[in-house]
């Protein structure tokens, strides 16, 4: 029995797909990760779970619920946080979550215990209108007002979109903090570096998913070999690469240039070699572990030699 | 460093909403060609920097050179020298790539014959060549936003301000975005971005970081990553925007060199 | 109850906060008001008037002069008999004829009862009724004056015509007319706004998501601006009687009555603009340009819908202002009962009942 399962969605706005074929299961008290780009079909998944779409083919069921008929049972029983943080920018931070406490049949003072580490922090802003917050605390604030009716299930749509690195940081401790509480997480977001803190992610592109694992057994599915070049000309070292015979792939990576060889194994003093005699001499070269964009990547270019 | 080389020179610029400061007297200068990453947490004050040095608001006090005019004086030859776009607003949705493209020459004077030329340029160097005639709602955010660049120094600007032009991009569009700037920039364009995605904060030339309207640091990444002792301008942003924030257990992917 | 409870206190912390709808709700109400009343009660001076005096003796003399000496009138000619009327007023520059019947004095004085007519060009029709009641208050005047001083009880009965436009169409017609225009826009503009912002803020999901039902939804909005639309009726009211000194002689719970039946109107008029608009944009550009401005031209408040082409004419019997215009006059200047009103009652719950079925078919309790 999984709190969410999912099989063979369809949604198509016009002439778009914006869900093919999606199937999976998601484990009670796991943090399930989608992660993709904007227009992967994140949102309209998650609006199909929390029984704001209905699908144009195949099921969902949600804690035990059909999408479609049960759909009143749901919405009791979800905490949902929409993209753009859906508060009232009017009212202060305080009527914002006696709003959403009042709607669903509770109070702030019943289920403190469970906002609270996340409140304290928003606590001394509590008379301001919720529209002169920081990103970082319009945040918080959305997720204290998706967990004050004490929901077993966490549906977060980007709740990290355009947020600083901090703030996402934290974000993502206060997530771990309510895992532990047993509160099951399904979250979604662009940024591929999130996805080590899931217990299992979706990597989705253009409405399909690429692959459903741990992260750990994502990246160890990939088999190439990824080197690390840095230089002095970035730039010009990506273009030279690029037209090296043997290139898989180099995409740039942080401060390195990520590597891979079209042969199984690359070889390194070739690679100096050719290097040098394109006028980068003093170029670095490490071995580096894949990271999940590297495997994001692999996996969308795969799909896209399929069609 | 003489002094032509310099296309940004912030001296002591200021903002002031109220009794809020936005801006809080920051100095800096950008030199001609190269990649200037301008980061900070969210409400720091990065876009009301940007916009006083595209001539958009008057600061408070203080004084911006901008590719030799002054923000508070000649801000329409700022507007005439910069290129500029943004994650929320670049193009029409409801006009064509090939108007979108027509509408922003005109806009910054480029003769018909010159658009005109520039425009089967762009739109085979993006590889759009179907969907020249196609609504820009209808293309992928990837898209968008590479034509958007395109667009934005579509007029040979010297300087082009990106506040957050990557945001949800997906992983290869974004690095070939960055393709696009490094290409600009050797050929002489200075960029000045924002971004959120801190390894994109690895390809720049160097790096300010704002916090609470007051610069904090500026170096190349490699030098403050040093200076902090800390591996990746991830972490560097962390210890410089939230001193007293302690990581948490959770394990963080990081390149680890071998 | 409790959840609704919050959902209606959150609805007036919106209103109350944005000074924008505040404004709309009670400063254009009263602003429009005072425009208009102003606009049409211009102050009566020298106002040329022509006398038929067919008595000739001392008493229509006196009241001649004490009319001419008002301030407010200037005489333009004597007339000589009744044919020389119409060619008078024909001429376009008197605005009143004042007849004195003949043997006025002796009737007065012997019956005990007299008359004056008094003939009014109503094409300007707040001038004519302006005109009319300051003659006819001097003419009070003077009859009190005889009462004082004689023993007798002498009663001159002034009696009125209205030529050109015998009904009075216009006069005190801005109030009628305003109150549906001013109820259309809170009720059915600000209602569709409040609902499509949640849409626009995406706080609509989350709303959707929560137990509450969406009828809650709705009806929760809906009060607030049902009970503002409400204090606007009154306002506008208000400012009619004790500032425009407008009649009210039918009864006013009527008047209250059918006032609430026209604000639910509009209000499911806003719900329903509401489920077919997107965005705040869609939904004001659809109440402007779809409801206020054929209310405004169509609804025979300032055009007389007698006047139109015959097709417009018909189109206006689609608007729900023009029954309310009728009731609202019939029940203000007319002091009309139910009795004479309640054909256009039953439109106006017919288009009400058929807007809240349409809303209800309408109406999504997911996002598509």
């Amino acid at each position: 029995m999984h709190i969410v399962e999912v099989s063979g969605i369809h949604k198509s706005y016009k002439s778009t797909k914006a869900l093919d074929d999606i199937s999976f299961d998601v484990n009670y008290g796991e943090i399930f990760g989608f992660i993709g780009p904007d227009g992967a079909g994140k949102t309209t998944l998650f609006r199909i779970l929390t029984t704001l779409l209905i699908p144009d083919k195949g099921n969902a069921l949600v804690l035990g619920n059909d999408v479609v008929k049960d759909y009143k049972k749901i919405r009791k029983r979800v905490g949902y946080m929409a993209g753009r943080f859906s508060l009232y920018q009017d009212l202060t931070v305080e009527e914002n979550l006696k709003f959403y406490a009042t709607i669903f049949g509770t109070t702030i003072e019943e289920n403190y215990d469970l906002i609270k580490e996340i409140y304290v922090q928003i606590e001394p802003f509590k008379k301001r209108r919720a529209g002169k917050l920081s990103g970082g605390m319009k945040q918080k604030l959305a997720l204290c007002c998706a967990l004050i009716h004490k929901p077993d299930l966490l549906i977060l749509d980007e709740p990290t979109t355009g947020v600083d690195p901090v703030s996402r940081n934290e974000f993502w401790d206060m997530l771990m903090n309510l895992k532990e509480q047993g509160i099951t997480i399904l979250v979604s977001t662009p940024y591929m570096n999130e996805a080590a803190l899931c217990d299992r992610v979706a990597l989705i592109q253009n409405g399909k998913t690429l692959s459903i694992d741990t992260p750990e057994n994502i990246i160890n599915r990939y088999t190439k070999i990824i080197l690390g070049v840095r230089s002095d000309n970035m730039y010009d070292l990506l273009l030279k690469l690029q037209k090296y015979k043997y290139t898989h792939s180099v995409q740039p990576f942080g401060e390195y240039l990520h590597y891979t060889d079209k042969r199984e194994k690359p070889n390194l003093e070739e690679l100096k070699d050719y290097l040098n005699k394109n006028g980068h001499t003093s170029s670095e070269i490490i071995t580096t572990p894949p990271d999940i964009e590297d495997c994001f990547m692999e996996l969308m270019e795969e799909k896209e030699h399929v069609n | 460093m003489s002094t032509d080389s310099i296309i940004i020179k912030a001296e002591d610029l200021t903002k002031r909403f109220g009794k809020f400061t936005a801006v809080d007297s920051i100095s800096f200068e950008v030199k001609k060609g190269e990649i200037f990453g301008f980061l900070g947490a969210n409400g720091a004050g990065k876009t009301t920097a940007i916009k006083m040095l595209c001539g958009l608001w008057k600061p408070t006090t203080g004084k911006a050179n901008v590719a030799g005019f002054d923000v508070y004086k000649q801000t329409e030859q700022i507007k005439k020298t910069v290129g500029y776009m943004s994650q929320k607003f670049s193009l029409y949705d409801d006009l064509t790539v090939k108007e979108n493209v027509s509408f922003y020459g005109g806009v910054y004077g480029l003769s018909n014959n010159s658009i005109k030329e520039k425009s089967e340029y762009l739109i085979k160097k993006l590889e759009i060549e179907k969907e020249k005639d196609e609504l820009i709602k209808s293309l992928p955010l990837g898209w968008k936003q590479k034509l958007a660049f395109s667009v934005a120094v579509l007029h040979d600007p010297l300087l082009v301000f990106l506040d957050e032009p990557t945001g949800g991009v997906d992983p290869i569009t974004r690095r070939q975005f960055w393709n696009m700037i490094y290409e600009s920039a050797s050929n002489g364009v200075t960029i000045f971005v924002t971004t959120h995605y801190m390894d994109e904060a690895e390809y720049c030339d160097r790096v300010s970081m704002m916090v609470d309207g007051k610069i904090a640091a500026l170096d190349t990444p490699r030098n403050l990553k040093n200076r902090f002792n800390v591996k990746s301008m991830h972490d560097v942003f962390v210890k410089l925007a939230r001193p007293d924030y302690v990581p948490n257990p959770i394990p963080s992917n990081q390149i680890t060199t071998l | 109850m409790k959840r609704f409870k919050g959902f209606l206190i959150k609805e007036f912390h919106h209103i109350f906060r944005d000074k924008r709808s505040l404004l709309i709700l009670f400063g254009i109400p009263i602003v429009q008001i005072l425009l208009f009343g102003y606009a049409i009660t211009n102050e009566l001076k020298d106002g040329k008037i022509a006398i038929l005096d067919q008595s000739k003796d001392e008493i229509t003399q006196e009241i001649s002069n004490k009319i001419l000496s008002s301030g407010y009138f200037m005489l333009y000619e004597d007339l000589e008999s009744q044919n020389d009327i119409e060619s008078a007023f024909q001429r376009g520059i008197i605005k009143e004829v004042i007849i004195f019947e003949p043997e006025f004095s002796e009737k007065l004085f012997r019956d005990g009862k007299a008359s004056v007519q008094l003939l009014a060009d109503a094409s300007d029709p707040n001038l004519a009724n302006m005109i009319i009641g300051y003659t006819s208050s001097i003419i009070q005047n003077y009859q009190q004056g005889l009462i004082k001083s004689g023993s007798v009880q002498p009663v001159i009965t002034t009696e009125v015509k209205m030529i050109y436009n015998p009904e009075l169409k216009g006069v005190y017609m801005f109030v009628p007319g305003l109150m549906s225009v001013i109820l259309l826009l809170v009720s059915a503009l600000m209602t569709s706004i409040s609902i499509t912002r949640e849409k626009e803020m995406g706080t609509m999901e989350v709303l959707l998501v929560s137990p509450l039902k969406p009828v809650q939804i709705v009806v929760g909005k809906v009060i607030p601006y049902f009970l503002l639309a409400f204090v606007d009726t009154c306002m506008i009211l208000l400012l009619a009687r004790f500032v425009f000194d407008v009649p009210l002689t039918g009864s006013l719970l009527l008047l209250i009555l059918e006032s609430i039946l026209y604000i639910i109107t509009a209000l499911s008029l806003g719900i329903l603009f509401s489920t077919i608009s997107n965005n705040q944009q869609t939904a004001m550009m659809l109440s402007l340009s779809g409801l206020m401005l054929p209310t405004i031209l169509l609804s025979g408040f300032i055009f007389p819908i007698d006047n139109m082409p015959y097709i417009l004419q018909l189109f206006s019997n689609f608007i729900p202002a023009k029954w309310f215009v009728i009731i609202v006059k019939g029940i203000m200047l007319k002091g009309n009962n139910f009795f004479y009103i309640w054909k256009e009652t039953l439109i106006l719950v017919g288009m009400t009942i058929f807007f809240l079925l349409l809303t209800i078919k309408k109406f999504k309790i997911r996002l598509q």
